[in-house]
């Protein structure tokens, strides 16, 4: 279908495009690949009366060495984060997990922070952020600011990003020497995951677990993190993975059924993390 | 708004809706209409041309995010009469059946080529995955990109 019309701006920097969202207020939209808001602008379940083009800002566009984070611009193509040496060197978590998102069309376009700031709880790459423990960063008219990712997922496509700030950088305390694993259940090719389990070991012996589709919003599997860090075995701590979470029920899963999938897989999870 | 694309080596500028769809625009605008539509949902891939060399599905992009980009579509890639390897294997390998899905496949193939130019058959098959043929006819499809890959050999 075609999405109702809208006016187009392109914004030549950050600082425009925040200008610009808060000339708008909620009326408008940000535009970085549009493979998340196209989608949704086709079925007209958005109907932004503005979009912000972003999808331009190259300056945005980076993935580089910051002290001990890896920090990577927003408008980084998941292509690009599907490839790094750097990413898979010290955020190898991020870089499979992101191999994982859509198909291959979808990522040559699709860019992390699009994906970060639209906060779809059936998205992958949120569940690898939580497990690793990023640091989001935003700008808006006052300056920019940094959001853990614990605080950033406020409610269904929600986020902590107020209606005038644009996510600029995604920080993730390097990984290096981690083992991970990553298990997506779907039933055809390039679905969204029905479960989904990002678990992380650092090499310190921390682990870190993020689940996809489990909750109104990406969420951590604290209980699994605390069971581990008590010495609990794979199998023992996944038995605690749905605690806390309220999945919703649909077509593919019952709450019990995802409830299920989430023990499952995120003992699948830590075990491929070395667990 | 005004934009300039070049589509298969050739420079086109138009006044486009906002909201018009790169698939639509290359469609009715422009005249191309090799790239086809399918499920309309980003599914399906049928809808597969190159932007800069990469594949993307042209029904999840605005005409006016490829405002000065480089385009190609099924349409550039034969040069003459002589067809690009990729069509050439197709057609050697029997890769169509109905040729719905057959224009955004070969695109969605070139470019995962170039990614990837000695991939297992499982690679091929997850390189496709963002493109559906409803006629079912992977099994060839895959035989076909492999046998491009392999040089074209029987």
């Amino acid at each position: 279908m075609i999405p109702a019309a809208f006016d187009y701006v392109r914004a030549g920097s950050a600082e425009e495009a925040v200008a610009a969202l808060a000339a708008h207020g909620d009326e408008a939209k940000l535009l970085a690949g549009g493979h998340s808001l196209i989608p949704l602008m086709r079925f007209r379940l958005a109907r932004p009366a503005v979009l912000v083009d972003i999808g331009r800002l190259a300056d945005l566009a980076y993935i580089r060495e910051d002290g001990d984070h890896v920090a990577i611009g927003a408008l980084t193509r998941h292509r690009a984060v599907e490839t790094s040496e750097l990413v898979a060197a010290r955020a190898g978590l991020l870089g499979e997990v992101t191999s994982h998102v859509g198909d291959p069309q979808v990522r040559h376009r699709g860019t992390l922070g699009g994906a970060v700031a639209h906060g779809d709880p059936a998205s992958d790459i949120p569940s690898a952020l939580l497990a690793l423990g990023a640091t989001l960063v935003a700008i808006g008219p006052g300056g920019t600011r940094q959001i853990p990712v614990d605080d950033f997922f406020c409610g269904f496509l929600e986020t902590a990003l107020a209606e005038d700030e644009m996510l600029t950088e995604v920080r993730i305390p390097a990984a290096d020497g981690a083992t991970w694993g990553f298990e997506k259940f779907n039933r055809r090719a390039q679905d969204w995951a029905i479960v989904g389990v990002s678990a992380v070991r650092r090499a310190g012996g921390d682990v870190g677990v993020g689940l996809v589709n489990m909750h109104s919003t990406p969420v951590r599997a604290a209980a699994v993190e605390s069971a581990v860090a008590s010495g609990a075995s794979a199998a023992e701590a996944a038995e605690v993975a749905a605690e806390g979470c309220e999945p919703s029920e649909d077509l593919n899963a019952s709450v019990e059924y995802r409830q299920h999938l989430a023990r499952v897989l995120t003992r699948r999870a830590l075990e491929a993390a070395g667990l | 708004m005004e934009i300039s694309v070049t589509i298969n080596g050739r420079a086109h500028t138009h006044d486009v809706e906002p909201r018009t769809l790169l698939v639509h625009y290359i469609r009715d605008s422009v005249g191309l209409t090799g790239t086809n539509i399918g499920c309309d949902t980003s599914s399906c891939g049928a809808c597969t041309i190159h932007v800069n060399g990469e594949s993307v599905k042209s029904c999840t992009m605005f005409a006016v995010q490829a405002d000065g980009e480089d385009l190609l579509t099924i349409e550039g890639l034969a040069d003459g009469d002589t067809l690009h390897p990729m069509q050439e294997s197709f057609r050697q390998c029997h890769a169509l059946q109905c040729g719905y899905c057959t224009p955004g496949m070969v695109m969605a193939a070139v470019s995962f080529l170039e990614e990837n130019p000695n991939p297992t058959d499982r690679e091929v098959r997850l390189g496709l995955e963002g493109n559906l043929c409803r006629c079912t006819g992977y099994h060839n499809i895959v035989k076909a990109v492999l046998h491009c890959a392999a040089g074209g050999e029987q």
